[in-house]
């Protein structure tokens, strides 16, 4: 059954577009990742305009990080203040990120940065994600060292110190600031919520304890990618309701599904799977970056001027 | 059968002219089945016919444009190992569909400067690059933009010929694709007698995009900040209330 899309101006098989999202929701049920970092590509790979795959993606996540945010909330795992430091630097790196975006959309190249940014990502996540697995496959075998919370730096000699008690942290305000910006650039761009670098970030480099990273993290990517929809809607038009419906039905299916399934199969070799998927699509973008064109020249989306 | 009853109008109306005898006969009478097309949630693409009558033997072009509009195209060029956008060209006043349909080869049915005066067949388009004409580029550029056009199936070579049934009915049908563009296009129908155009017709044919895609489009067009607001307010009621259905799963 095909439908036509508004937005993105092309007739799309429901079906399939409804198994993108159960697949990468059930995904991200299993592991706890957004999986808009394999939604986007996807979306591209499905003929969807690059653009209107992010604006699109980054209005799904909202749908798909709301509950979440509620159940972590009501456990009391979100550090409200790091939340707002977070968001004040995402909505600074997110607004920013529209802005460029709209520039390259108009210089003709926004397509080719997100390929880019998108190869990029996914080389790191995938590789970082096979690592893990072989670390845990290692780890099995003899017990690992236990670790200090974390390490003191010249990070934690910066100024504007501030105290997070629910994080037991004293540290700069401008770590989680930076933190926040870049994961609000990556958003506007790449239609991405920006877990899989800030929950990272979070643990590594600001030293949150694990407990409320996910609360947090999800806490910021509601608001940054809420933040993210509005303005790509505004000044791009590229947010697809419809498309961006078909994701959530599909998504919020899949995500339970995953949750389900979670607990029957072995957690470090779905890791394994997700991270080899990962990187093969990767691999694609990179490919089709790479590989000399069949056609030399391309007819221009001249950003809505015709 | 409503094909067959509008042809039948179509010769009646034709017949009716030439007995009149008062001036000259229209030469050439033509129309389309439909002068609308909805573009709606499911639309897959229409056909439109065009039929008519001549007043005797002769030779027709039927030529649909779409409407004008600004096309730029870029060339790839090689950077560090990746392919990225290079030169480009624009090209003003390119019709969003073109397509021709004869009853003739072109090169059969009139000489070159006729078939280039009504802009008859692709290679007879006047594409207007804004003075780039003499660019050494130029022509690398054109090409490339009718071949594109024509990959997007917006410039389609063949629509299917021009048939007659007998010598003065004639009738031809038009194909456009799923991502037809909309606006206003231009029927163009020609008769031809020894190369030469003898009557012409035109009639117009609106595509426009009807029902909730097109609300969907105008509105996110128009009103840009409540389209966003509603997008984030869907996703919230869709998200929370997907948590709420599946809490006791």
């Amino acid at each position: 059954m095909y439908v036509y899309l508004p937005i993105a101006e092309i007739s799309v098989n429901v079906f399939l577009i409804l198994a993108m999202g159960t697949a990468v929701g059930f995904l991200s049920g299993l592991f706890g990742v957004g999986g808009g970092f394999l939604m986007t590509p996807l979306l591209i790979f499905a003929g969807i305009p690059p653009a209107v795959a992010v604006g699109t993606e980054a209005n799904k996540i909202v749908a798909s990080s709301v509950s979440g945010v509620f159940a972590h909330w009501r456990r009391g795992n979100v550090d409200v203040k790091m939340g707002l430091v977070l968001l004040v630097g995402g909505f600074i790196g997110s607004s920013l990120g529209v802005w460029l975006f709209g520039l390259l959309r108009a210089i003709g190249q926004i397509d080719l940065v997100i390929r880019i940014a998108y190869v990029i990502f996914l080389g790191i996540v995938g590789g970082l994600m096979l690592l893990e697995t072989a670390r845990t496959v290692l780890r099995a075998r003899r017990k690992a060292p236990a670790r200090k919370l974390h390490q003191h730096t010249w990070l934690h000699g910066l100024p504007f110190k501030i105290r997070f008690r629910r994080s037991k942290l004293y540290i700069s305000a401008l770590l989680p600031l930076f933190v926040g910006f870049a994961v609000g650039v990556l958003a506007a761009i790449m239609g991405v919520g920006g877990g899989f670098i800030m929950v990272p970030a979070m643990i590594y480099l600001l030293g949150m304890p694990t407990s409320v990273v996910i609360g947090t993290s999800l806490f910021q990517i509601l608001f940054v990618t809420a933040n993210v929809t509005f303005l790509q809607a505004l000044h791009n038009q590229t947010v697809d309701i419809v498309l961006g419906l078909f994701l959530v039905l599909g998504g919020v299916v899949g995500a339970q599904l995953g949750v389900m399934y979670g607990t029957k199969l072995r957690a470090d070799w779905m890791r394994a799977l997700l991270g080899t998927l990962v990187i093969a699509v990767g691999a694609k973008l990179f490919f089709d970056l790479v590989a000399t064109p069949d056609d030399m020249f391309t007819l221009g989306d001249s950003a809505g001027m015709h | 059968m409503a094909r067959l009853a509008l042809l039948l109008l179509a010769l009646i109306a034709a017949g009716q002219v030439a007995p009149g005898g008062k001036a000259r006969a229209e030469p050439l009478v033509a129309d389309l089945s439909s002068h609308l097309i909805a573009i709606t949630t499911g639309f897959t693409g229409a056909e439109v016919l065009v039929f008519g009558a001549t007043d005797g033997e002769g030779d027709v072009a039927v030529i649909v444009r779409g409407p004008e509009r600004e096309e730029i195209v870029r060339r790839k060029q090689r950077m560090g190992g990746i392919w990225i956008h290079g030169q480009s060209f624009r090209f003003r006043r390119v019709p969003a569909f073109y397509t021709v349909a004869t009853t003739k080869p072109l090169n059969e049915l009139a000489t070159q400067p006729v078939l280039a005066r009504h802009q008859i067949g692709l290679e007879n388009l006047r594409l207007d690059a804004g003075g780039r004409e003499s660019d050494p580029d130029y022509k690398a550029f054109a090409d490339a933009l009718i071949r594109l056009k024509q990959s997007e199936l917006l410039f389609p070579q063949s629509t299917g010929k021009v048939q007659f049934l007998g010598n003065q009915l004639f009738r031809a049908s038009i194909g456009f694709p799923a991502n037809v563009p909309v606006g206003t296009y231009l029927v163009e129908v020609f008769l031809l007698r020894n190369g030469e155009v003898v009557g012409a017709q035109s009639a117009p044919l609106v595509i426009s995009k009807i029902g909730l895609g097109a609300d969907i489009f105008l509105f996110a067009h128009r009103d840009a900040p409540i389209y966003g607001a509603i997008a984030i307010l869907m996703a919230l009621v869709a998200g929370s209330s997907a948590a709420y259905l599946f809490r006791k799963v």
